[in-house]
């Protein structure tokens, strides 16, 4: 169950609550370097709760707290004096819906590199063309870097998320579900974009689609209600599961 | 028998759709017909006073009942002024308050923060005045306007500007009064605005590591920026209008004056107070024309607010 490379993130007895609801029960999950790791289950499994504590974005909203531990590189993220904002520096997030910011293409890249580092003009723009080449997206944008994020189409705008969240280099890259607004060509952009990205970056995607979690990932983990159902190499998941649970969800008797 | 019924059924709501569109439509038009109709009768009301003495009225500054000899600067420059104090300091604290609110406020103090500002917007302006004139303006001669005078005062550059007597009451009292009364409108609109902020937008800057200062600065701000120059036109607006509280505290001078603590007079204020005794047709339709131009300082505003969104419109990068 354990993967053979090396792990970049370790959650161990993962407790998480909404007010007083319990909506993770005790998780404990190796998410391998290099690798994608996707979380698939049914609505409110928590799944993507799960994905949002890896860089505690819930810490924006009072009443939801997180208990036990997540280690990313043996460092604790979960510990009170982790620094936020250099922790989401290294862990980036892509949503699921497209969000440019309401600025130029080239200052959306920009804009969190300039957070980080002190850039001067030619390097910051070879930042934001090497992003955007990693992202597949330069091609298309080259010409018009200077327009507004918005004018982009969704699967462009999506795919500037996705430059935005590695133009400041971070280690790890989380999806929430980041196709489900997409029609299939941006879909397949997106995936494609994923396979290439593995190969420098820590990736965890949350998805809705199990064809996706079976073409993208290499390790799948199966929730169900809170609980962490069934984990392991996204070809034994979905060929020969373990679980009945995790079964009846993958060929559709359920979910 | 079924086929015609329907067919009834259909007229009569195409009937109903056509009364509904016309009824609204004139609804929409009566707008129309009103604004025209002020400002036609005021020019009417005017003309007179602009026969008698054209475009000097704008730049005169004498107003002499007596002699009846209008110019319209005093009230004019008091207008503005005052204004300009009142966003000065309305504007900066409006937005702290709306972003407390919205952004770092823990909840259970969002919601009693949020009614006391409401609340606030909601005292009537005469109360204000009356507030202004025997509370504030007393206070305000003995601590503040002294200090004001020891230190920006003592500089050459400033001096004129904190010149004289401190009396409590005069155009700083006046913008002071008229910042109070317009930061309730500004940050409780401001405070909607940046409610409507999309969470995962915010969450996505957030997610690259902003700061929230980073956040509000370069996502929120741009993000509502209709909506937040909306809600500081909307606080001009009321500013330029605002007659009573004006009135109590301003001193009702006709005297221009460089310094903030020497009394002044607004085009508010001055109709307010004089129409009653306005006799002869030049004296009342001066005061008219007064009216007409703080009409039309009120669309000069708003037409620049348009023209400005445009401008940041175009800085974003929108245009193609």
């Amino acid at each position: 169950m354990t993967p053979d490379t090396p792990t970049k993130i370790s959650i161990r007895d993962l407790n998480f609550y909404y007010g007083k609801f319990l909506a993770l029960k005790n998780i404990n999950l190796d998410i391998a370097q290099n690798k994608v790791t996707a979380f698939i289950g049914p609505s409110g499994c928590g799944k993507s709760t799960l994905l949002r504590t890896l860089n505690r974005m819930y810490q924006l909203y009072p009443g939801q707290r997180a208990e036990g531990q997540i280690l990313l590189d043996g460092d604790n993220v979960l510990d009170a004096k982790q620094d936020l904002n250099m922790l989401r520096a290294k862990v980036g997030m892509v949503f699921q819906k497209p969000t440019p910011f309401p600025m130029s293409i080239f200052d959306n890249i920009a804009f969190g590199v300039k957070l980080y580092e002190n850039l001067g003009r030619r390097e910051m723009e070879e930042r934001v063309e090497w992003a955007l080449r990693k992202a597949a997206l330069w091609e298309e944008v080259k010409d018009k870097l200077q327009q507004s994020g918005n004018s982009l189409s969704g699967g462009q705008q999506q795919r500037l998320c996705i430059a935005r969240g590695i133009a400041v280099k971070p280690e790890v890259v989380l999806l929430d579900e980041p196709c489900s607004a997409l029609d299939p060509i941006s879909t397949a952009h997106i995936e494609e974009l994923i396979n290439e990205l593995k190969s420098e970056y820590t990736i965890v995607i949350v998805t809705h689609n199990m064809q996706q979690a079976a073409r993208v990932s290499d390790y799948t983990a199966y929730m169900y209600l809170g609980d962490l159902i069934e984990f392991g190499d996204t070809d034994n998941i979905f060929t020969t599961p373990s679980q009945k649970a995790t079964e009846d969800y993958i060929t559709g008797k359920f979910g | 028998m079924p086929k015609s019924s329907y067919s009834g059924l259909q007229k009569r709501g195409v009937l109903l759709d056509l009364i509904f569109l016309n009824v609204t439509r004139l609804f929409a038009f009566v707008v129309f017909a009103l604004l025209a109709g002020i400002i036609i009768t005021l020019i009417i009301g005017s003309m007179p006073a602009i026969r008698e003495f054209g475009f000097g009225f704008l730049i005169s500054a004498e107003w002499n009942p007596v002699t009846e000899k209008f110019g319209a600067l005093v009230p004019i420059v008091g207008t503005l002024a005052t204004s300009f104090i009142a966003l000065l300091i309305a504007i900066p604290v409006s937005f702290g308050i709306a972003l407390f609110l919205t952004e770092l406020s823990p909840g259970w103090l969002r919601r009693p923060l949020g009614t006391a500002i409401e609340l606030l917007a909601g005292i009537p302006s005469i109360i204000y005045g009356m507030w202004g004139l025997f509370v504030f303006a007393p206070i305000f001669a003995e601590t503040v306007q002294p200090w004001l005078k020891n230190s920006l005062g003592a500089t050459t550059l400033l001096a004129p500007l904190f010149d004289g007597a401190p009396m409590g009451i005069g155009m700083l009292s006046a913008g002071i009064i008229l910042s109070i009364m317009v930061i309730p409108f500004i940050a409780s609109v401001m405070r909607d605005v940046f409610e409507v902020v999309p969470p995962m937008l915010k969450e996505s800057a957030y997610g690259v590591g902003a700061t929230t200062w980073e956040v509000v600065w370069n996502v929120v701000l741009p993000y509502t920026k209709a909506g937040v120059i909306g809600s500081i036109m909307l606080g001009l607006g009321r500013a330029l209008g605002e007659t009573m509280a004006v009135t109590f505290v301003i001193g009702n001078a006709h005297k221009l004056s460089t310094s903030l603590f020497m009394p002044g007079n607004s085009i508010a204020s001055a109709l307010a107070n004089e129409f009653t005794e306005a006799d002869g047709e030049l004296y009342t339709s001066s005061l008219i024309e007064l009216g007409l131009i703080l009409f039309f300082i009120t669309f000069v505003v708003l037409a620049l607010s348009k023209l400005l969104l445009l401008q940041l419109g175009k800085r974003e990068g929108k245009t193609t």
